[in-house]
């Protein structure tokens, strides 16, 4: 299992870092905590971490993946950082609007708009 | 009548957990028991999901349906069974034109669904877990727990 790809991608912009998933699902608990654990790393990297996260790529997630995410927004909260979400595809932002995440979270339409409502 | 269920087993991998696979006049009648591994759930939900695909539901069913799926399985196997790898989950299928039938049953403690905190109260939103029952409730036709919460049923229409 060492040979397998990265779950994450990661592009730097000014000092915000851009997450893009790798699989198009996140479902497998082992991908999950991969990508809990990625996240964890970049979010503990820096004072004030600035992360956009970009799920073009995501077609399907579950409970568990929400959770990964909510404690990767802890994380960035308890540090002082900003984390956006962006490029959520319709049947998978239905999933943020029924467990109203998409309160809690701050999402834009786009890559552009995600990164311009950064706080410096 | 449809084939004899010898000549539906598409897989000759051993690992597979010996389904019962029968065509009925309601559509195909799946039958599986396994470990409480999640290697073995996935196997299951996608040979459910390859007949939900066979026949041609709407995107927004498949996706409800793997969705549901999904988070039965993790309740089984490790919210129910604890991963206990001795205990089983037993899982039917009824997969026709109209509608998908599924009942999953562990061999847990149960739980009563009247005690599960709702994962949308402003309290509770920044929690990590939760939130795989409303997500059933939310997605399929209808859910229902029985058996002390140890058997769920639920229906997705296909419309």
């Amino acid at each position: 299992m060492s040979e397998q790809a990265p779950p994450v991608s990661v592009t730097e912009e000014k000092d915000i870092r851009i997450v893009e998933f790798t699989n198009n699902k996140i479902l497998d608990e082992a991908n999950i905590a991969d990508i809990g654990a990625t996240l964890n790393a970049l979010i503990d990297e820096r004072d004030q971490p600035r992360l956009v996260l970009d799920f073009s790529t995501v077609d399907h997630l579950s409970s568990a993946a929400l959770g990964m995410l909510i404690n990767a927004n802890n994380r960035i909260k308890q540090r002082n950082g900003q984390l956006r979400l962006t490029n959520i595809k319709p049947q998978i932002f239905e999933v943020f609007r029924i467990t109203k995440l998409d309160r809690l979270f701050r999402i834009y339409p786009t890559r552009a708009e995600a990164l311009a409502s950064m706080e410096h | 009548m449809g084939l004899p269920a010898s000549n539906r087993m598409s897989s000759p991998d051993p690992r597979r957990s010996s389904p019962v696979i029968t065509e009925t006049r309601y559509g195909t009648s799946m039958k599986f028991v396994i470990n409480s591994d999640y290697a073995r759930g996935r196997e299951v939900q996608n040979r459910i999901l390859d007949e939900v695909t066979r026949y041609k539901y709407n995107s927004d069913s498949v996706f409800a349906i793997k969705l549901a799926l999904e988070e039965a399985f993790v309740n089984a196997i490790k919210h129910g069974n604890k991963l206990d790898p001795t205990k089983h989950v037993y899982v039917e299928a009824l997969v026709g034109p109209s509608q998908t039938e599924i009942i999953i049953e562990d061999e847990g403690p149960g739980f009563e669904r009247s005690s599960v905190p709702d994962p949308t109260a402003p309290e509770n939103l920044e929690k990590c877990s939760g939130r795989g029952i409303l997500l059933i409730e939310s997605y399929m036709t209808s859910a229902a727990w029985s058996h002390n919460g140890r058997r769920l049923h639920m229906i997705k229409r296909n419309d």
